[in-house]
C-alpha cells in the first residue's frame, strides 16, 4: 500500500458476531449471527470509499463498529494510525469529534421532541466547545451552510421535509469539523431529485472541508457517482474492492458482476447490450453461512473447490494492484455468465 | 468558511427585523386540542375551583366565624345532641357530631387531600421516572434488580403495610405521604421502563451516542422529553388515586389523625350518624367524588389530546352533534362514552359514514 499518512482509517480483519440466545431457563448462546466476518478496508484522507452490498450483508454493522457504537468481536480499527478498537467511552471521546455519522432514516435520526437548533447544537453541548449565543451563531451558520433557513432554528423536525431533515443530519455531523463522516445510506430514503441535492451538498462539503467519507449504499449508481474506491460486501465478507472505475468496468467477482448488471442504466443502448445476470435464491442465513466461498450456492461459476476452499482477497488477471477480488474463478473481460446460478441448497 | 460567514452575516443583516420562526411544540398542540374538549376544560375549571376553595378555607372560616376545630355544643347540635342540618343556625352545610362547622372542615380537608395528592404524585413521578429510566436504559443486571423491586412493590398489600406502620409509629401526615409515595412510584416506573426500552433503540439515540453523549445526558436530554407526555397523563391519573388512598387510610384511622380534618376521617366519624344526618356523609363524599372525577376526566382528556389520532374522534363527535341538531338520532354525544377506546371509536365512525361523514377531516387547526 502507499504511504501511511494518506490513510485515515484502517480496518483490519474486523469480526462482529451477534450471539443468538436459546429459549431456555439459562440464557446461553446457541449460535451467532456472523454479521461481519473478517473485513479489512482503508479510507483515504479526503477521499470517499463506497461500500455496497445487498440488505443484510453487514454494511451497517461494519459502519457502527468503525464509529465505535457497538463493540467489535475481534479485529482492529485504526484511526490515523491509533488503535481505537473497543475504547472505553471516555477514551473514545476525542475520536468522536473526528468520526461522525449521517444516518439512513431522516425521520428516525432526529429527536421529534427537540428543536432543530438544539439537535444541531448537541455536538457543541456534548463536547462543551460553544455555549449560549456563540452556539446559536455556530448552529445558524451550519444551517446556512447546508442550505437550511437559519430562522427555522426553533422549529421541530416534524416541520421539515425528508430532504431538509437529512440536511439537519448533515449539519449535526459537520458541527465538530470531523475528518471522517460515515454516511449510512444517507439518500436511500429520499426522492431521486432530493438525493441529487444531498449528494451535491456532500460533495461540496468534501471539497470545502477536506472530509473523508465512508459511503454506504445499495444504489450502485449513487456509489459510483460519489466514490473514489468501492468495496463490495457479501454476507459479512469483502467480495471485491478497488478503484471505482476498475471495479465497475471490470468486475471480477461474479457477485459484483451480477449486482452491477442488475442496476438500471440511464442509457437504453447500453442497457440493451448488457447481459443481465439473474441470481437464484436468497442470501443465505448469516447464522450458518455456506462453507468455502460464501457466494457459491448462488454463483453461476461455482465448482467443487468453491464449496471447500475460502478464496483469498488478491489481485486477479492483471488488474491494478489496488483492485482485489476474493474468487477462485474471476470473471474475465467479455465473459458471459450463465443466466442463472444453481439453486440454493436447503 | 469565511465566505460562509460573510454570506451568513449578509443575510442576517437583511433579515434582521424578521424574528426567528418559532415551531409549535408538542405542548402547544396538545393544549390547542385540549381546549376543544369541553369535558377536560370543565375538569380544569372544577379543579381550579377546588384548589381556590381549599386555599380560601381560612377566609371562609373567618367569614362564617367558625374555626376549624371549634365546636358549638349549643347551636351546633340539637336537643338530642345530634348534628344540625344545612342552613341551620348559620351552618351552611350543617355540623358534625360535636357541632363543628362541616363546610369549614371540608374546606380544610381539601387542603390536606390536595396537598397529599400533589406532593405524593410529584415525588412518585420523580422517583418513578428516574428508576424507570435507569432500568430501561442500562438494562442487564441493573434492570433485573430494579424490575424485581418494582414487581415486589406492586405486589405488596398496601393496606397491610399501612396498618403495620400505623401500629408501630403513630399515624401522621408524614407517614401518609410516605406510604402513598412508596406505593405510587412503581407503577410510573414500570411504564417509563417500557417506554425507555423502546425509545433507546431509536436512531436518534444512536446519533447521540455517536456524538459522544454519556448515558445521563441521553437519558435526561434525549429520552426524557419523549416520556413527559405519558408521565403527565399518568401523574394526572395518580393524583385522584392518591387522594382516595389518603381518604381510605384516614377512614381506617391510620391516616390523618383527628381532630385535623380530612375527608376520610370526617366520613369515618359520620358512620354513626348517617341515619339522622345525611349531610354528614353526603358532603365530604361528594367533595371526594368531584375531586377524583375531575382529575380522572382531565387525565383522560390530556391523553386524548396527546394522541394526534384523536383529532378525528373529536371531529367525528362534532359531526354527530351537528347531526343531532338537525334532528336525526338526537342527543347521543357518545363523546364521554367512547373516549379513548379505539374499537368504539372506529365502530362509531363507520356508523357515521353513510349519513354525513363529509366533514370528518375538518380539524380545528388554522
Amino acid at each position: 500500500m502507499s504511504c501511511a499518512d494518506d490513510v485515515l482509517v484502517r480496518v483490519e480483519n474486523l469480526v462482529k458476531h451477534f450471539p443468538v440466545y436459546g429459549s431456555g431457563l439459562i440464557r446461553r448462546s446457541v449460535a451467532s449471527v456472523q454479521a461481519v466476518d473478517g473485513v479489512s478496508l482503508t479510507v483515504r484522507r479526503g477521499r470517499t470509499l463506497g461500500l455496497v452490498g445487498e440488505t443484510g450483508c453487514g454494511k451497517s454493522t461494519l459502519a457502527r463498529c468503525i464509529a465505535g457504537l457497538i463493540p467489535v468481536s475481534s479485529g482492529k480499527v485504526y484511526f490515523e494510525g491509533k488503535d481505537i478498537t473497543n475504547l472505553p467511552r471516555r477514551a473514545m471521546r476525542p475520536f468522536r469529534r473526528e468520526i461522525q455519522m449521517i444516518f439512513q432514516d431522516p425521520y428516525g435520526s432526529l429527536n421529534p421532541r427537540r428543536r432543530v437548533g438544539a439537535i444541531i447544537g448537541d455536538p457543541f453541548a456534548v463536547h462543551r466547545t460553544a455555549s449560549g449565543q456563540q452556539r446559536k451563531r455556530a448552529v445558524q451558520e451550519l444551517m446556512e451552510r447546508v442550505g437550511l433557513n437559519p430562522e427555522h432554528y426553533n422549529r421541530f423536525p416534524a416541520e421539515f421535509s425528508g430532504g431538509q431533515r437529512q440536511r439537519i443530519g448533515v449539519a449535526r455531523a459537520l458541527a465538530l469539523r470531523p475528518k471522517l463522516i460515515i454516511c449510512d445510506e444517507p439518500v436511500s430514503a429520499l426522492d431521486v431529485s432530493i438525493q441529487a441535492q444531498v449528494l451535491n451538498l456532500l460533495a461540496d462539503l468534501q471539497a470545502d472541508f477536506g472530509l473523508s467519507y465512508l459511503f454506504i449504499a445499495h444504489d450502485l449508481e449513487v456509489v459510483r457517482h460519489v466514490s473514489d474506491a468501492v468495496t463490495v460486501m457479501y454476507l459479512g465478507r469483502v467480495a471485491e474492492s478497488g478503484p471505482g472505475d476498475s471495479v465497475y468496468d471490470h468486475s471480477r467477482h461474479p457477485y459484483s458482476a451480477a449486482l452491477l448488471s442488475a442496476a438500471p442504466a440511464a442509457d437504453p443502448d447500453a442497457a440493451a447490450q448488457r447481459q443481465r445476470i439473474i441470481l437464484a435464491g436468497d442470501v443465505p442465513s448469516p447464522i450458518n453461512p455456506p462453507s468455502g466461498c460464501r457466494f457459491h450456492p448462488r454463483c453461476p461459476k461455482a465448482q467443487d473447490i468453491c464449496r471447500t476452499a475460502e478464496p483469498v482477497l488478491e489481485t486477479k488477471l492483471g488488474d491494478p494492484s489496488t483492485h482485489l477480488t476474493a474468487c477462485h474463478f474471476p470473471v474475465e473481460a467479455g465473459e458471459v455468465l450463465a443466466r442463472a446460478g444453481r439453486k440454493e441448497r436447503r | 468558511m469565511s465566505i460562509t460567514e460573510v454570506q451568513f452575516q449578509a443575510t442576517a443583516v437583511e433579515d434582521a427585523p424578521v424574528e426567528a420562526i418559532e415551531g409549535r411544540s408538542q405542548w402547544q398542540l396538545t393544549w390547542r386540542r385540549l381546549r376543544t374538549d369541553w369535558v377536560a376544560v370543565t375538569s380544569i375549571v372544577v379543579i381550579l375551583l377546588i384548589c381556590a376553595a381549599a386555599l380560601c378555607a381560612p377566609l371562609v372560616a373567618h367569614a362564617v366565624g367558625h374555626g376549624e376545630y371549634q365546636a358549638f355544643p349549643n347551636k351546633g347540635t340539637n336537643s338530642f345532641g345530634e348534628p344540625v342540618g344545612p342552613g341551620t343556625n348559620g351552618f351552611l352545610l350543617g355540623t358534625d357530631a360535636i357541632g363543628r362547622d362541616l363546610l369549614v372542615r371540608i374546606l380544610y380537608g381539601a387542603q390536606i387531600s390536595l396537598f397529599v395528592g400533589l406532593v405524593t404524585t410529584a415525588v412518585a413521578a420523580i422517583f418513578g421516572v428516574s428508576i424507570g429510566l435507569m432500568a430501561g436504559y442500562f438494562g442487564g443486571w441493573i434492570d433485573t434488580v430494579l424490575a424485581r423491586i418494582i414487581d415486589a412493590v406492586l405486589a405488596f398489600p398496601y393496606i397491610v403495610l399501612a396498618l403495620a406502620l400505623a401500629a408501630v409509629l403513630s399515624p401522621s401526615l408524614a407517614i401518609v405521604i410516605g406510604v402513598i409515595t412508596f406505593f405510587s412510584w412503581a407503577g410510573i416506573s414500570r411504564i417509563v421502563r417500557g417506554q425507555t426500552l423502546s425509545l433507546k433503540e431509536k436512531e436518534y439515540i444512536e446519533a447521540a451516542r455517536s456524538l459522544g453523549a454519556g448515558p445521563w445526558r441521553i437519558m435526561f436530554i434525549d429520552i426524557m422529553p419523549n416520556l413527559l407526555g405519558p408521565v403527565l397523563v399518568l401523574a394526572t391519573l395518580y393524583i385522584p388515586t392518591a387522594v382516595s388512598f389518603e381518604a381510605t387510610l384516614s377512614f381506617l384511622g391510620i391516616g390523618i389523625p383527628p381532630p385535623a380534618p380530612s375527608w376520610g376521617n370526617i366520613l369515618a366519624e359520620a358512620q354513626d350518624h348517617y341515619q339522622t344526618a345525611w349531610w354528614y356523609v353526603v358532603f365530604p363524599a361528594a367533595a371526594l367524588l368531584i375531586t377524583t372525577l375531575a382529575f380522572n376526566l382531565l387525565g383522560d382528556g390530556i391523553r386524548d389530546a396527546m394522541d394526534p389520532r384523536t383529532e378525528r374522534l373529536l371531529a367525528g363527535s362534532k359531526s354527530k352533534r351537528e347531526r343531532g341538531k338537525r334532528g336525526k338520532q338526537g342527543g347521543n354525544r357518545g363523546l364521554s362514552l367512547d373516549r379513548g377506546i379505539m374499537v368504539g371509536r372506529q365502530a362509531d365512525q363507520s356508523v357515521d359514514r353513510p349519513v354525513g361523514a363529509g366533514d370528518l377531516p375538518a380539524g380545528e387547526e388554522g
